[in-house]
């Protein structure tokens, strides 16, 4: 399994043979504050890298979530939209959105690893 | 122009406030623990609001004050007893709502709590309609610390005897710290509370008794999805300068002798439309699922025909679920009166429900 990787819109992506795991990371909850609601691709659904796939909301605000990867939609994590609270208490681990059997491994390349993505994370909320 | 802070303002950075510009002040939209477990824990213990920001106008008189109010508000501010309050409205001549308030007679004139956002217009409006002769003080000096939950009247007992003894929109003078504060049993949450009128040197020592005594600061963002679970109204979103409040379905708030006999601002329109109907009004709107129609959200009705628009929408963390407020053709307003509403492109299944979507828990003499 290779090591998570992070966007500048604040998903994390897990890659696992040639299926990755993606879901909005933890300053990205805290960000949002108290989610409520959450869309998530139907499975079948070919998405591009950057696009939408998906949406969260929050008390607040409704806010889409990308795609960090291109590929076609396996898995969705309907525990999360049964309970959404779930993703502010476990946001990198239970709380996945959906997964991919992705189509260009090359595409993780342009993702931050974890160092470069708290250092990001701690910028864009100064 | 630089934004204006409360006489709290250090009190809520000391408790971790996440911070949003609103009217014009910088104020805590919630604390560490989130929007829904503030919500909660208001609805089941006390929280505490700072509010502020809201206008305190004082307007001092003697009868003669009253009758030219009576002129302004459709209110029977003659048979208002001392120390009373209502829930009113400024119009403009055609019934449109410049804000929405609370007034109360006082020994000594009226004191009327104002929307933070309209405040100084409200003032302009009102000094250019009342004689020069009455003064009138739009408060910079107070801060409005309002209490709201089933535990308010415990904790705030405690702190300064004898508030148990007001009825639900009420008021009195009270000592707090060898001053005088003004109190009323009132507030925006659907949950028996008090709103304090209190100087900004003496606010914080204030709150942080009550904090002492059991109760937490509460932020805007969770006094929103309070006030919306209680079917109240927000103005700017269900209440605006184009619409009336027969439209708002807040005819309760107007004396009928009053648009019998008329001759307050928009009092000919509000006779009309109370005796013709209206085109449109606002309602309570529960989406079947779980999707969240925010404000401006476009209703339909089954025959996919646009009737309306939403006004105020969240998750009510106490109906567990999501709840709105709109306005609707009024052919389409009855109860359980399927519609639809589009979100992001997709058409979802709601009703038209009543209000409030959480039941009001407010104490003896409490009217609507």
């Amino acid at each position: 399994m290779s090591e998570v990787k992070f966007s500048k819109e604040h998903e994390w992506i897990k890659l696992d043979g040639e299926v990755a795991t993606i879901g909005i990371t933890k300053h990205a909850t805290e960000m949002l504050g108290d989610i409520v609601f959450v869309e998530l691709p139907e499975i079948g659904t070919s998405v591009d890298k950057d696009g939408n796939a998906g949406v969260v909301e929050s008390t607040k605000a409704a806010s889409d979530v990308y795609t960090p990867v291109s590929g076609e939609v396996v898995e969705n994590n309907q525990s999360i939209v049964d309970d959404p609270g779930k993703i502010n208490s476990d946001p990198e681990n239970e709380a996945w959105f959906f997964k991919l059997k992705i189509k260009d491994v090359s595409e993780l390349d342009t993702l931050m690893n974890k160092e470069e993505y708290d250092q990001f994370a701690k910028e864009s909320s100064n | 122009m630089e934004i204006k802070k409360t006489a709290l303002n250090n009190l809520h950075k000391i408790h971790k406030a996440k911070f949003v510009e609103f009217a014009g002040y910088e104020m805590p939209i919630q604390y560490e623990q989130g929007i829904i477990e503030e919500h909660k824990f208001t609805r089941v213990e006390a929280g505490i609001f700072d509010v502020s920001h809201m206008g305190q106008l004082f307007i001092y008189g003697d009868q003669n004050l009253t009758l030219e109010l009576e002129k302004i508000f459709p209110l029977n501010l003659k048979n208002l007893k001392i120390n009373h309050s209502k829930y009113s409205f400024l119009m403009n001549n055609e019934a449109g709502i410049h804000d929405d308030l609370i007034i109360t007679k006082l020994n000594d004139g009226f004191l009327v709590i104002l929307n933070a956002a309209c405040k100084d217009n409200d003032y302009k409006i009102l000094r250019s309609l009342i004689d020069n002769k009455y003064k009138m003080i739009l408060e910079n000096d107070k801060a409005l610390v309002a209490i709201q939950g089933p535990k308010s009247v415990s904790i705030l007992s405690k702190i300064i005897n004898g508030v148990e003894n007001l009825n639900f929109m009420s008021g009195n003078w009270f000592n707090y710290n060898q001053s005088k504060v003004y109190i009323t049993r009132s507030g925006y949450t659907g949950e028996d509370g008090f709103e304090v009128s209190i100087s900004n040197e003496q606010a914080e020592k204030f709150v942080k008794e009550l904090m002492e005594n059991g109760s937490k600061l509460i932020g805007l963002g969770a006094r929103d999805t309070l006030r919306l679970e209680a079917g109240l109204c927000l103005y700017g979103h269900e209440l605006d300068i184009n619409k009336t409040p027969v439209e708002a379905n807040l005819k309760w708030a107007i004396s009928k002798e009053r648009v019998e006999n008329g001759g307050f601002l928009g009092s000919d329109r509000i006779k009309k439309q109370i005796n013709d109907g209206v085109k449109k009004v606002r309602v309570g709107i529960k989406p079947e699922g779980r999707i969240i129609a925010r404000e401006k959200t476009k209703i339909f009705n089954t025959e996919e025909t646009l009737i309306g628009e939403i006004t105020s929408g969240t998750f009510g963390p106490s109906v567990n679920g999501p709840v709105a407020m709109g306005y609707i053709d009024d052919k389409f307003s009855k109860k359980d009166t399927k519609i639809l509403l589009e979100v992001r492109g997709k058409k979802y299944p709601a009703n038209i429900c009543g209000l409030p979507f959480y039941k009001k828990s407010y104490v003896k003499g409490a009217t609507q």
